[in-house]
């Protein structure tokens, strides 16, 4: 009677405790074999899209991202356009499938607040008061989605805009850093992201060592809050070499056609 | 008094290009005495001037810039033109019609229609007004003939030349009419196909090689080896 009582009881925990995935192992390895601050493998590519005045292309783990980039133009509807500054429209759109079970194209509610947050990212880096009355068009299109789109899609976007020849103070690049199994880890994939404790989506210029969007969504201490900031900064500074990287690469190639 | 970059180098937004008593140049900024780049070009210096030249930019019109535009709208008062710049530009049809304009009597789309490509000169532009067009000048008025050739506007002076000295050399060797606008669009016309298509494929040889020196020379081995070929094909 006794034994199966507590059976029942460590039965009874079973069911009530999370049932959680492993994320990260003994070694502190994660599901797809990075290490704790370990990025995931990234490529940039800049000029892709004849037809619009700038443009990206982004791949960073099994995310796949296009951003095409329009003006400084006429602003249509005239009423957003400023007397003082340029405007900045951005639309993040998450293609019908990017995820495994199909989004309506429709922009959800999510779309709408990605576009806000990914807009007042970017708008510190541009010039906007160069070029009153006009607006910049942002068109972030999310092909294939694997957690971290937002982040990704700004840094997609800054090589779009300094494609197009918009003046910047500096390129934004962004990264994430979150809490999967109780540990503080780097550029969390789309399951870690979802069966983890917390986020923190950071956009940052780093040669002026300014934050541009800083987000938390889950729970965190003040330290862990800290760290994750730290390590997600770090996470950028690496993003940010390959940025430059591919923004010189397309010029380079013309150099070296030339001296063959 | 730094200078992070030698001459010609290339550099992104946000690279530090200066530190100290600099003058900040085009595509470039200040901020506490230190000089970064805001767009991906080439470092120049002059003096204490700092400046990039872009690898693209887009057209801000300056008073007495010729350039070349697409007619956009029809108006009462003129016509709206697209001049590549972030804002349309005005042509008033009192600067175009002779005598008292009369909006009632006077037929504007038969002068410009939309769709009609035009050179014109900005006589007025201070980004709070829209820039202001005139075509009151030989030269000036309706293209009837000949191709568009679209490129950066920041290498319109490569294109010019020193002195005009490579415009002069196409316009030599290739035997065409060169219009080009200050906007990033050239006009060519020639008195054949073939001479248009050497001046246009001189053109984007040096959109793309505007970095480099002794480039009229090379271009001018171009166009000459290239009319040979012609020449030998004809036979």
């Amino acid at each position: 009677m006794k034994t199966t009582k507590n059976k029942t009881k460590k039965e009874r925990e079973k069911m009530t405790t999370k049932k959680t995935q492993k994320l990260i192992d003994k070694k502190g390895i994660r599901l797809d074999g990075r290490k704790l601050d370990e990025l995931r493998p990234v490529k940039m590519q800049v000029g892709v899209l004849p037809n619009a005045d700038g443009s990206a292309y982004l791949e960073q783990g099994r995310n796949k991202i296009l951003v095409g980039v329009y003006g400084p133009k006429e602003a249509h509807p005239r009423h957003i356009a400023r007397q003082d500054r340029a405007v900045i429209q951005c639309r993040y759109h998450m293609a019908p499938f990017s995820v495994d079970e199909r989004k309506s194209p429709a922009p959800s509610r999510r779309d709408v607040e990605l576009s806000k947050v990914i807009r007042e990212a970017l708008e510190p880096a541009v010039f906007l008061e160069y070029y009153p009355r006009t607006s910049i068009q942002v068109y972030i299109e999310i092909l294939q989605a694997d957690g971290g789109t937002r982040c990704a899609g700004i840094t997609a976007a800054a090589l779009a805009l300094a494609d197009a020849g918009i003046p910047m103070r500096d390129l934004v690049v962004a990264c994430a850093a979150g809490k999967a199994d109780g540990k503080i880890a780097l550029d969390l994939m789309d399951t870690e992201d979802k069966v983890g404790d917390a986020d923190v989506p950071v956009a940052f210029m780093p040669n002026l060592n300014a934050i541009t969007l800083l987000q938390m969504d889950g729970n965190l201490s003040i330290d862990e809050f800290e760290t994750a900031v730290n390590m997600a900064l770090e996470g950028c500074k690496k993003l940010y070499v390959h940025q430059k990287e591919a923004l010189k690469s397309k010029y380079i190639t013309v150099e070296e056609a030339k001296e063959e | 008094m730094t200078l992070f970059y030698e001459k010609k180098q290339l550099v992104a937004p946000g690279d530090l290009l200066a530190e100290g008593e600099y003058v900040s140049g085009d595509s470039t900024y200040k901020e506490n005495e230190k000089i970064y780049a805001s767009r991906l070009g080439l470092v120049d210096y002059e003096g204490k001037r700092v400046h990039v030249v872009a690898l693209k930019a887009f057209y801000i019109p300056g008073p007495g810039d010729t350039v070349i535009g697409k007619v956009v709208e029809t108006t009462p008062g003129g016509w709206v033109i697209d001049i590549k710049a972030p804002h349309l530009a005005r042509l008033r049809a009192s600067d175009v019609v002779e005598r008292s304009f009369k909006p009632e009597i006077t037929d504007l789309p038969s002068i410009f229609d939309v769709g009609d490509l035009i050179i014109a000169k900005v006589t007025d532009y201070d980004r709070t007004r829209d820039p202001q067009l005139t075509v009151r000048e030989p030269g000036l008025g309706k293209i009837m003939r000949g191709q568009l050739v679209e490129v950066t506007p920041t290498k319109i002076p490569r294109i010019i030349g020193r002195q005009g000295s490579m415009v002069g050399m196409i316009k030599k060797e290739t035997g065409c009419q060169l219009t080009i606008g200050q906007n990033g669009w050239i006009l060519i016309s020639g008195r054949s196909p073939e001479d248009e298509r050497l001046a246009i494929m001189a053109l984007r040889k040096i959109e793309q090689e505007s970095h480099t020196s002794g480039l009229t020379d090379r271009v001018t081995e171009m166009i000459r080896k290239e009319r040979k070929a012609i020449e030998n094909n004809q036979k």
